[in-house]
């Protein structure tokens, strides 16, 4: 598959999933099992990609770099409740900075 | 649509009309007060958001996607982690199909949205196709923490239109400065994706339960991340939202026994 063809899965199945959400009776998803698993679910997701983009290397090595800084200075913006956009810059200006002075 | 909006106003200016003193200035004052600070809040978040997808563009430059692919993802799938994941994944080399994989599973949570969204907003069913596309974290979160139906509408309308506008001018403007930035790791915008997961996640680590399944795909996700083809992992790495239900279930079984 191409990339094209994997933007193409991913956009067809992202809008059916909302309209679905939008449109089936309410009560239809409301089983309690699924709906803890689809709210842990994107926990799993979200835990496991910020790990492998802040210590994943070529071809699968691990390596802590400049992104580890960046990311912790992020998560310390969290613990302060800073705004969304505060979190990503800070993430992006400590990682140039580390990267800079290294 | 009109005939339902109607019905919603006359819901609403029915209460402030029982204490007789308040006269009729404050009986409109509070709904029109009300829509600026929903509209307010809505614009806050759309905004700062919005343009964060200046770092999306950028970073799926990065990955090796040119113009049209990047926009067309904004486009179409206009939900940034499911973006994010995609472009991360194939710039990991991953195969297309498994990185499409990954994102439509970071996706499905807009459904659940959806679901509370149907019963809040009440959308006839003409207006559905478009507002379905507007379910995001962003605009659910708004929309949800408004007290009645018009609120709801307006922090779900504002806070979309807003972040749709933007995030796909922002995209576009990050992918075409992309080649301006030259070397984009140098920038540091590598570190804005792991940070829009990380933002995204903290909010919904509230117990034990999130916290024990954050820390298992975790180990999963960077474990078998050597061993694994690329993309493969973070599928893997779901497994930890079942499989701590399961062993609570079990727990909670044994306790009842």
């Amino acid at each position: 598959m191409s990339v094209w063809g994997a933007i193409a899965v991913t956009a067809v199945g992202c809008y059916l999933v909302k309209l679905l959400g939008l449109s089936v009776p309410a009560g239809a998803l409301e089983r309690p099992l699924v709906r803890r698993l689809a709210a842990l679910l994107p926990v799993a997701l979200l835990a496991a990609l910020t790990a492998q983009q802040t210590f994943g290397g070529d071809g699968g090595a691990l390596v802590v770099d400049a992104r580890a800084a960046g990311v912790g200075a992020a998560a310390v913006a969290l613990v302060l409740r800073a705004p969304f956009l505060v979190v990503v810059a800070v993430a992006v200006v400590v990682t140039a900075g580390v990267r800079a002075l290294g | 649509m009109p005939e339902r909006t109607q019905t919603t106003r006359t819901d609403r200016e029915t209460p402030p009309a029982v204490p007789a003193e308040t006269g009729t200035a404050v009986v409109e004052g509070p709904p029109a007060s009300d829509d600026r600070a929903v509209v307010r809040d809505a614009l806050g978040v759309g905004v700062a958001v919005g343009l964060s997808g200046f770092a999306f563009g950028v970073t799926a430059a990065g990955a090796g996607l040119d113009l049209a692919q990047t926009c067309a993802l904004s486009l179409l799938v206009f939900t940034g982690a499911s973006q994010f994941a995609l472009v991360g994944a194939l710039a990991a080399g991953g195969n297309p199909l498994t990185a499409a994989a990954g994102a439509f599973f970071l996706g499905i949570r807009n459904a659940f949205y959806g679901l509370r969204l149907s019963t809040l907003l009440r959308l006839p069913r003409a207006v559905r196709p478009f507002a379905a596309q507007l379910v995001i974290d962003e605009s659910s979160l708004v929309a949800l923490a408004q007290r009645d139906r018009r609120s709801a509408r307006i922090g779900f309308t504002v806070t979309g239109v807003t972040l749709y506008l933007l995030w796909n001018l922002t995209t576009l403007f990050g992918a075409l400065g992309a080649a301006a930035l030259g070397d984009t790791d140098a920038w540091g915008l590598d570190a804005a994706g792991p940070a829009v997961f990380l933002a995204l996640l903290a909010p919904m680590l509230r117990t034990t339960v999130e916290r024990a399944t954050a820390g298992l795909a975790v180990l999963l996700g960077l474990g078998l991340l050597p061993v694994l083809p690329a993309g493969v992992p973070v599928l893997v790495a779901a497994l930890a939202a079942p499989s701590v239900l399961l062993v609570r279930g079990r727990r909670g079984e044994e306790g009842a026994r």
